[in-house]
């Protein structure tokens, strides 16, 4: 019997509409985990660096992690992995919710689509029973809508349903999948599923998921119910509201915004604004909150009520989580009941809330500096509000200038030229970034923004404190009962790290330290990406109930594997380094490995520098982030270093040669 | 007439945000061995839900009903637009709501009866947003017989297939062994 997972994954060929069961090698598992895991050594295997995103032979991963549909609280992060459209690179985004956990019931790990289907369709896999159906009466419909319409259609209200909306058909770069009350947003994913020509994915399954160790598993997850409890009860002190507590940023929960409303940049990531927040806003926001907020809602199994439902005025109820709250106030310079309202629409459409009300704010910004003209926008009009609306429709569907915008502020900049290059400032490796904008450089953001692979910065933030703590005594409270870090060195860097002065940004911690720190947090995320964990639940807050000390019991007692912080350490190190040897054959290299643009007001080139050379190093990277072959090695991934000896990619001129031959030239 | 501590879970939908975890919980305990596996539609609690028009509606098995009911009404409460089934706590035969997914015998919440008794139902202990609060009451109680759940799911097989059926079969199954 397996335990914690299925052990089977569904294969569909959607040109021929063939559909298989597989049963799967549990020594993968083992060796990769799940989710993530698993889901990189499958692209690694089948899907060659020749294969474009948008061709039949990509594959569309839907994966479950390995603890979704066990007991273990917060675990039901569906874990999508593509080659993403917009970056050319290994794409994976999750979402929570509902569906991965629903998989699992139906008994399978993973939904593996190749192929294109040659008209409109949706899956519906209802235990044994799976069938691609017709989605020609489903075109067009909004991505919300559509969930509902198909749980109707199948008269199977239980039933859980992914789906994409006209950005995704149209295959906008940064299309997204929705889902229950979240969605895979970054990198394109819902691009890919629309190439594919699938509208959907309907799930329904009533079978178990059985646990290797049952006492010892339900003991483990008590303890974390307790320590949820007692840290909902013990928010950390002297922090933002927002992040002081456990889930992802609640967002939902708190309604003062002077943080983020002037900290954070607006417009197309230009300016933050200072002073912007007064008595004034505050009440107003509040209000707005208060009157289109219904319900704060979770995903399965989690009672950390992180989403909620949004109906504003003459718009149907849509779920919002997070961040997307303030995106399009921001970029539009609007008010927060534009933003809830235009985010039900792009919600409907299916687009990334960090990417597209950027792009729209980007298209303004070069018609702004005579890059682009009226003539661009015939019939857009001149107010701000309706600029963002039909901005939005022109980019879901790919209509005049919006067939451009829709492949992003990258790609779409290079088409337009003549200077437009400069207004996609923040982007990594060919997408849009959050809109920080800081003075002094952070070397440990600095490092996660460069070298992490999902390509998104909120994501593999976490445990580590986001600013020094103001007094020696805040610091030895924090550290006093900090369970979760690794080891001592860390607690001493947040003992000795200061707001001001020789123990300060951006020369403390020092790079030797942040590789330690950066490091760790990755790893948590890697681990929470294969295990389906919530990230607001482990990787991503402080003193989180998951960590590096339980997490391994946790997975033995639920899955039958053997295993210790060092054996698990070792695991997530494997397919973190299968991650990036998917981006290396696909070209990826040192020279792509930098923060959006103009992120810090005041740049170190030389301690930039010293900071990738030494975590590249303590990675097992050479010069150019390519893992070396000893690190494959250990890894037992000789069959990797084969193939980049194969490629010649050891043999190549490295790339920071190549850009420091180019500098010469200027 | 006798007296009995009757056991309650009060639900205060207000508070339920969808999670399942009650589920989750319900049907890991009552797995054998307990907590060997997870199936929620094997659990004697049912969120029905429907974010977008506010229903989160938590709902504990009750009795068999072996025919359908000719309840079809809709109720608007609050504004929220409900099925007269989505109230209803019976194992019945037009949905699949607390039936054994594999049997379908029915389901019924016995509150997590266990030897020695938790201090509070299962589901309860993992509902963090206090949507469930368990009460118990003392009540004069006629004596009642209360069926096992052996019993239930015989009486539900012999609703369906007659009850000498159910004996020839028995009887039969018997003789092979
Ligand atoms: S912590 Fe929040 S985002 Fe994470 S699973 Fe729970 S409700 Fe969902
Ligand atoms: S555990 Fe509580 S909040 Fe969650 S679905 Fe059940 S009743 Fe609702
Ligand atoms: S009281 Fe026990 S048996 Fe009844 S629904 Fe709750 S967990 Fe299930």
């Amino acid at each position: 019997m397996r335990y914690a997972e299925t052990g089977y994954n569904l294969e569909v060929d959607l040109t021929r509409g063939n559909i298989e069961v597989v049963q799967t090698d549990p020594r993968d598992t083992e060796l990769y985990l799940g989710g993530l895991g698993t889901n990189a050594k499958i692209i690694w295997d089948r899907v060659p660096p020749e294969v474009e995103p948008f061709s039949p032979d990509n594959l569309l991963i839907f994966s479950a992690g390995l603890l979704c549909g066990t007991p273990a609280t917060g675990c039901n992060r569906t874990i999508v992995t593509s080659i993403s459209p917009q970056t050319r690179l290994f794409a994976y985004s999750m979402m929570g919710g509902f569906w991965a956990p629903e998989l699992k019931y139906a008994g399978y790990d993973k939904v593996i689509l190749r192929g294109k289907s040659p008209n409109l369709v949706y899956l519906w896999i209802n235990n044994d029973k799976v069938e691609i159906r017709d989605a020609s009466h489903l075109k067009g419909k909004g991505a919300v809508e559509t969930q509902d319409l198909i749980r109707q259609e199948l008269n199977e209200p239980k039933a859980q349903v992914a789906a994409i909306g006209l950005a995704g058909e149209n295959r906008v770069y940064f299309a997204s999948i929705e889902q229950g009350r979240s969605s895979c947003s970054r990198q394109g994913l819902g691009a890919v599923m629309g190439d594919k020509n699938v509208k959907a994915i309907a799930v329904r399954g009533t079978r178990d998921i059985n646990i290797a160790r049952p006492a010892e598993m339900i003991g483990l997850i008590n303890e974390v119910l307790e320590y949820i409890k007692w840290r909902n009860e013990n928010p950390i002190p002297n922090y933002m509201p927002i992040l002081a507590g456990l889930g992802s940023p609640q967002e939902m929960k708190h309604d003062d915004e002077k943080w983020h409303t002037e900290n954070f940049s607006w417009g197309n990531a230009r300016e933050r604004r200072r002073g912007f927040w007064n008595e004034e806003i505050a009440k107003d926001w509040k209000e707005t909150m208060a009157t289109m907020q219904r319900r704060t809602i979770s995903c399965y199994n989690c009672p950390m009520r992180c989403g909620a439902t949004i109906s504003p005025p003459g718009k149907s109820t849509y779920m919002m989580k997070c961040f997307s709250k303030l995106t399009y106030t921001m970029a539009a310079y609007l008010d927060l009941e534009f933003g809830l309202g235009i985010a039900q629409s792009a919600t409907e459409y299916g687009v990334d809330g960090y990417s597209c009300p950027q792009v729209m704010a980007f298209a303004l910004e070069l018609l702004e500096a005579g890059i682009l003209t009226d003539n661009d926008f015939p019939g857009m009009p001149s107010d701000n509000e309706g600029r963002f609306y039909w901005l939005l429709d022109r980019i879901v569907r790919r209509e005049g200038i919006g067939d451009i915008l829709a492949n992003g502020t990258y790609w779409a900049a290079q088409k337009i030229g003549n200077g437009a290059e400069e207004f996609a400032h923040n982007n990594i490796k060919k997408h849009e970034q959050l809109p920080l904008k800081l003075g002094k450089l952070d070397p440990i953001y600095y490092l996660m923004y460069c070298t992490n692979e999902k390509i998104t910065i909120t994501q593999i933030e976490g445990n580590f404190p986001q600013a020094p703590f103001m007094t020696r005594e805040e610091r030895e409270a924090f550290v006093s009962n900090w369970i979760q870090v690794p080891n001592e060195r860390i607690k001493q860097v947040v003992l000795e790290w200061e707001p001001r002065g020789e123990k300060s940004a951006p020369y403390f911690p020092t790079p030797d330290m942040c590789c330690e720190i950066v490091d760790w947090m990755e790893r948590m995320h890697y681990i929470d990406d294969a295990l389906g964990m919530c990230a607001g639940l482990s990787a991503f807050p402080l003193k989180p109930p998951y960590h590096i000390h339980n997490y391994p019991k946790i997975i033995s007692a639920a899955s039958g594997i053997e295993m210790d912080e060092e054996v698990l350490t070792q695991a997530t190190k494997r397919y973190r380094n299968l991650v990036r040897a998917n981006n290396i054959i696909r070209g990826m290299r040192r020279k792509d490995e930098v923060p959006p643009e103009d992120h810090w007001k005041k740049r170190f080139p030389e301690l930039e520098k010293e900071l990738l050379d030494k975590y590249y190093k303590f990675k097992g990277w050479n010069n150019d982030g390519v893992p070396t072959k000893e690190t494959l090695h250990d890894l037992g991934l000789d069959y990797v270093a084969e193939e980049f000896e194969k490629r010649g990619i050891y043999s190549e001129t490295p790339s920071y040669e190549i850009l420091a031959e180019k500098e010469k030239e200027v | 007439m006798g007296k009995k501590i009757v056991k309650t879970i009060k639900v205060d939908a207000d508070k339920c945000n969808g999670c399942r975890a009650c589920e989750v919980i319900c049907a890991a305990f009552h797995a054998t061995p307990k907590y060997s596996s997870v199936n929620p539609a094997r659990s004697r609690i049912q969120v029905v839900r429907d974010p977008i028009k506010d229903i989160f509606l938590p709902v504990y098995a009750g009795e068999l009903a072996a025919a359908e009911c000719m309840g079809r009404n809709i109720y608007i409460l609050d504004g929220r637009e409900y099925e007269e089934c989505a109230f209803c706590r019976a194992s019945c035969p037009s949905r699949d709501l607390f039936k054994e997914p594999d049997s379908g015998l029915p389901l019924k919440c016995d509150m997590c009866e266990d030897d020695p008794p938790q201090k509070e139902p299962l589901c309860v202990q993992w509902c963090l947003e206090e949507a469930l609060i368990y009460e118990e009451r003392e009540e004069e109680v006629e004596e009642e017989v209360n069926l096992s759940d052996m019993e239930t799911g015989l009486q539900s097989l012999a609703d369906k297939y007659g009850l000498q059926n159910l004996v020839d079969t028995i009887v039969r199954m018997a003789q092979k062994d």
